[in-house]
Order: C-alpha cells, then sequence, then structure tokens
C-alpha cells in the first residue's frame, strides 16, 4: 500500500544534475502514484529535449511543466528554463520571472517554498548533486511542515555543497546514495518490487 | 488554539495587505496568483526593514511617499533587449510585412517595465523602414519602472547580453550604433523614443485606449489569476483592430482562457495570436 500521507515530490538538481536525475527517475516504478516535479539549474531555456532523454530511461511520462495545469500522478515535470516554478495556492503549476534566488532561475527554493504551503505534511523534498545551496532553505520549509526530507549523501554527489548546505540547514530524514534513492520512493510508495 | 505556521500566518497577513492597499490607494492586487505574490510581499518587507508584513501594511497605510517604492516592489520589472530573440525574428518575418500595409499603425506594449523591449522594438521598426508610421504606447503600472523607460539608460554590463540577443533577432547593423556608453551606462538614441508615448496604465482597473494592430504583454499574465487574465485578454480584445497581432510570453498559453476562442493561434511556440473577427477567417 502506498503511504496515503504523501501527495507529491518535488526534486532539486545543480551541477552533475542531469545524470543524478535521470538515474533517479530511470529508477522510479512505472506505478509511481505521485507527481515529480524538479527543478534543474541550466542554461538551457528550452528543457523539451531534456525531457525526451528522460524519458527514454523511465516508464513515466516526463515533461516540461505547463503553466496552470495541475500535476498528475505518474508524471515527472521539469521546470522551464529561465523562470521559477511555483505551486500555487489552487495546486496548479505558476511560473515567474522574478529576479534570481540564490544566483538561480529557476530555483529549487522557490519551488520547495511554495509546494510546502499546499502540500503540507503530504510533500516529499529530494535535494541532489550541486555546488551552491539552493534547496537547503525550501527543504526547510518542507520539514517545517510536516514534510520527508531526502538528501543524496555528499560524499558520492559529484558536487556535493548543495546537499552538504542541504543537511547543514535542514537536516534530513534520509540520506542516501545516488542508486538508492529511486527505491526508496518506490518503497515510500509501497511499491518494493 | 492550535498554533498557526508563521507561512499561514503570512497569508492571512497578505490578505489584509491587499485589503489596505485597495483602500487607501486603490491599488487592486486581489486579481494576482498568490504564492508568487506573497513572495513579493515578503521581499518588500525585507526590503523596508520591517519584521512583518503587518508593519509593511502599517507604513503603506501611514506613509504614502513609500508608495511608488512599493509599487515597484511588488511588480516584476525584469527585462532585457530583445529578449527571446526568436520572438523578434517572428515579429520581423511575419508582423511586421502586415504593419506594413498601413499608412500609419498603433502598437502597445502593455506592461513595457524599464523599457528595455520598447526600445528593441523602436530599432525593429528603424531597420526595417516602418517607425515613423508607428505610434507607441509603452505603459506600465510602475512609476518608477516608466521613469527609467523614459531614461533609456541601462547598466553597461548587461550591453553585451543585448548585443547577443540583437544579433540572433537578426539585426541588420550593431546594437552600439543606437547607444552611446559611459561611466558603466549605456544610454540610448533619444531619437528612439521620437513615436513612443510613456504612460501609466494599470491592467487591473484600466480601460481601452487607443486601437492596436500590435499589443506585445509578456510575461505579465503569468501573474494573474484565471479571471484577472481573461479580464485582461477582453481589454486586449477590444483594443485590437481586426486581425491584430497579440504577442504573449513563450511559455503562456490561451488554452485554457474563456478567450481562447477569440484569438487564432499564429503558429505554435512563439505565443503569436490574431483576432478573430466575425467577418474575416
Amino acid at each position: 500500500m502506498p503511504s496515503r500521507r504523501y501527495r507529491a515530490v518535488v526534486v532539486g538538481a545543480s551541477l552533475g544534475g542531469f545524470h543524478a536525475l535521470r538515474t533517479l527517475f530511470a529508477a522510479l516504478h512505472g506505478r509511481f502514484p505521485w507527481p515529480v516535479i524538479a527543478v534543474l539549474h541550466t542554461a538551457t531555456e528550452d528543457v523539451s529535449d531534456m525531457a525526451q532523454l528522460y524519458a527514454a530511461r523511465t516508464p513515466l511520462n516526463v515533461s516540461e511543466a505547463p503553466e496552470r495545469v495541475a500535476p498528475q500522478a505518474g508524471n515527472v515535470y521539469l521546470a522551464p528554463g529561465g523562470m521559477h516554478l511555483l505551486i500555487e495556492t489552487d495546486g496548479r503549476f505558476a511560473f515567474s520571472t522574478e529576479a534570481r534566488v540564490n544566483f538561480s532561475r529557476p530555483s529549487i527554493d522557490v519551488l520547495f517554498d511554495s509546494a510546502a504551503d499546499v502540500y503540507r505534511s503530504g510533500l516529499i523534498g529530494v535535494v541532489l548533486t550541486g555546488a551552491n545551496d539552493d534547496g537547503a532553505r525550501g527543504l526547510s520549509a518542507i520539514r517545517s511542515r510536516g514534510g520527508l526530507a531526502i538528501v543524496q549523501n555528499p560524499a558520492t554527489a559529484e558536487a556535493p555543497s548543495m546537499p552538504a548546505a542541504a543537511l547543514d540547514i535542514a537536516g534530513a530524514d534520509y540520506v542516501l546514495d545516488l542508486e538508492k534513492l529511486g527505491p526508496q520512493l518506490n518503497r515510500l510508495a509501497g511499491l518494493d518490487a | 488554539m492550535s498554533s498557526l505556521h508563521p507561512s499561514d500566518l503570512q497569508d492571512i497577513e497578505v490578505r489584509l495587505f491587499v485589503q489596505a492597499m485597495q483602500l487607501r490607494y486603490g491599488y487592486d492586487f486581489s486579481g494576482y496568483s498568490p504564492a508568487s505574490f506573497k513572495r513579493r510581499v515578503r521581499g518588500a518587507t525585507e526590503h523596508f526593514g520591517l519584521a512583518t508584513i503587518s508593519q509593511l501594511t502599517e507604513r503603506a497605510l501611514h506613509d504614502e511617499t513609500l508608495l511608488t517604492q512599493l509599487i515597484a516592489r511588488l511588480s516584476v520589472p525584469v527585462t532585457e533587449m530583445f529578449r527571446n530573440p526568436e520572438v523578434f525574428q517572428q515579429l520581423r518575418e511575419d508582423v511586421l510585412p502586415w504593419l506594413s500595409s498601413f499608412p500609419q499603425f498603433n502598437i502597445w506594449q502593455a506592461g513595457c517595465a524599464s523599457g528595455e523591449e520598447v526600445y528593441s522594438l523602436a530599432i525593429l521598426l528603424e531597420e526595417a523602414g516602418l517607425y515613423d508610421r508607428a505610434l507607441i504606447y509603452a505603459t506600465d503600472f510602475n512609476e518608477h519602472a516608466l521613469d527609467r523607460a523614459r531614461e533609456g539608460i541601462y547598466a553597461a554590463r548587461e550591453a553585451r547580453l543585448f548585443s547577443e540577443n540583437y544579433q540572433r533577432a537578426g539585426g541588420s547593423g550593431s546594437l552600439s550604433d543606437y547607444y552611446v556608453a559611459g561611466y558603466d551606462h549605456i544610454k540610448l538614441d533619444a531619437r528612439l523614443k521620437r513615436n513612443i508615448s510613456f504612460a501609466n496604465h494599470n491592467l487591473t482597473a484600466d480601460g481601452v485606449f487607443c486601437e492596436a494592430h500590435l499589443i506585445l504583454c509578456r510575461n505579465v499574465l503569468i501573474y494573474f489569476s484565471d479571471s484577472l487574465k481573461d479580464r485582461v485578454l477582453t481589454l486586449f480584445r477590444d483594443s485590437l483592430a481586426r486581425g491584430g497581432y497579440l504577442c504573449l510570453g513563450n511559455k503562456e498559453s490561451l488554452i485554457l482562457s474563456t478567450l481562447a476562442d477569440e484569438f487564432k493561434p499564429v503558429s505554435s511556440g512563439h505565443a503569436f495570436y490574431r483576432l478573430r473577427s466575425t467577418n474575416a477567417v
């Protein structure tokens, strides 16, 4: 049985994040019961090519998050390039071109913060490899709402600063090597096989 | 009493702030998308060195000299010259030929912010030999940004990005032909302003003021609720000449709008639409 407590997963990745996200998405079960919403810091404005590369390795649908659409179970959504992605209070995707946060747009903190307000204790936040500290405050917000925090083991991350900052500032419920992250999410979803 | 999460408390404070701005100054932010608006109210609170949004509300109520700065903080004046160059490329290839069929035409740039885009538009028209037939209305509700737009002075460190964008948009000369550089700034040629009319216009409250052949409103509607977005699209519909063009942000879509049937997508990708009319197309 999937835990009924959770309703969505948000993921943040920066330097080394393309490989990390591809590994994570590839490990997710085809019946994964929650939407997965990811921010990757990238210079690319158009993430649809990247979505195809991910889609080739995972049973889930992968697409750029569409404005004003509510995230659906079994789908992986990527933040558009050059814009912040937020979860609106009505549960739908919203964009913003406001100033960079932590030198980044899209910013992981912005997504995590807004998602924490909406999903509250029903949110799982995952911080992966990166060379900055984006995501740390957002993960704190998730934890302060009673959500679950998972951080990639900095010792095995391609760039350790971002997961290390997340652990410093927010702490985590699980600290795992990259290969174990997907299986752990499947287990939380009650999908052991 | 159950304890309230600080962020939930801020939601209450934001609602009170919105009410105060409406009652005190007539600025209506109630149709703004709450998630990003809350971020900006928090940002303004920090900017003014205040501890809570409620303190910001109090300051706003009692200190009207704060208003211009406060509006500047609540709006999102992020823009650049020839931003998304492919949009300007498409303007040049698809829209300018149609505009050139008129002896005179009007363009409305709604939400012009600090003006980088309206000068880009002037350059585009100049290079197509059409500028002297154009009247461009550049509007925003942020008076601070409008002042910057009127000046046309930007940080020199941005010039390189602007130039790259200009080249990628298919510019026929060099962007430096249009500005003088000095003191870490670039100042755009005053001649570019000759047919631009800068004006304060608030999309949430103000009405139609011209008949436009082209309306550009990029990355503004993303901050509005569905109903406010539809209100503004109605305003655009009522402002557009028959067959006129509407240009929205690259990621904005009319698909979910009740006004969707009134605009015909020109092509997929760059958010160009044409007003349908009962008599044509």
